[in-house]
């Protein structure tokens, strides 16, 4: 991938996409961290258009940036009395050290490995996408939305007051 | 390397970013007090893995080129269920507690 905008874009994206979850890691104020990971996820949409994969840059802003995003900042606004407080367990130093051996190892395997690759960009469009889903895939299909149904009916049944439970038991 | 590594961007650069990404998701998932910003660390790790996947998918040979990014397509949809239900949890946890500090709930802890 050559070029002045691929390379470009590529560098201001990987600043984007690690400072901003950089921010997540450092900001005191959970709300702020939020926003922070809001900023990276946007970061991530844009790998995935240099990546030519448009759709799923598309579905990345949908779900992430508006679905994930607001349901985090509803939980956050859901705990008042929890407390902002975005600090770290006493575990931090073990897990920072933890994080930076696992970086060493991938960075390592990254930069040492003879990756075979291709130079023109795969077909990953829309009809592609689509095509393959209710083809091959299509079993797997329908269990992903077996699955966000049973998602769905847990998150709500989890949330449940008890004041509620006891007007449903009525009905 | 050196002023070619700038100026060329391949399957290594994108990778690293994965890779730096997925050790940040790792870092905060393991070490926030909130339960909370746990989710937000597991959020970014998922990230860092769909970006690893698209990039392997960009850039290897394959007989089915489409597969990489239809796996994604499945990895958004768990992610999206799984943030749904933890972050239900936590406003369960929330409720009967009153906290989500992962410090404080300790039930088990003899």
């Amino acid at each position: 991938m050559n070029g002045a905008g691929p390379v470009i874009g590529f560098w201001a994206l990987a600043a984007l996409t690690l400072v901003a979850a950089g921010g997540v890691m450092v900001s005191r104020n959970l709300f702020h961290a939020v926003l922070f990971l809001i900023v990276s996820f946007v970061g991530i949409a844009g790998f995935f258009v240099l990546l030519s994969a448009e759709f799923l840059a598309m579905a990345q802003i949908v779900i992430y940036v508006g679905a994930i995003s607001v349901l985090i900042l509803f939980a956050v606004l859901l705990t008042p009395r929890a407390g902002r407080d975005n600090g770290e367990t006493a575990v931090f130093p073990a897990a920072a050290l933890l994080a930076v051996a696992l970086a060493a190892v991938f960075l390592f395997v990254i930069y040492d490995a003879d990756w075979a690759t291709i130079t023109s960009s795969p077909d990953v469009s829309v009809q592609a996408i689509g095509d393959a889903l209710l083809d091959i895939w299509v079993v797997p299909f329908e269990i992903a939305s077996v699955l966000l149904t049973a998602a769905l009916v847990g998150a709500i049944m989890l949330v449940r007051t008890p004041e509620e439970e006891a007007e449903d038991a009525l009905a | 390397m050196s002023a070619l590594f700038l100026v060329t961007i391949g399957i290594e650069n994108f990778l690293a970013v994965g890779a730096l990404l997925f050790a940040l998701g790792f870092a905060i998932a393991l070490s926030k007090r909130n339960a909370i910003g746990v989710l937000m660390g597991v959020e970014l790790m998922l990230n860092a893995v769909n970006l690893t996947l698209l990039t392997f998918s960009r850039f290897s040979p394959s007989d089915r080129p489409v597969a990489g990014a239809t796996f994604v397509v499945f990895v958004i949809t768990v992610a999206a269920a799984e943030a749904a239900v933890a972050l239900a949890l936590a406003v369960s946890v929330y409720r009967n507690r009153d906290t989500v500090d992962v410090d404080k709930i300790n039930l088990l802890k003899s």
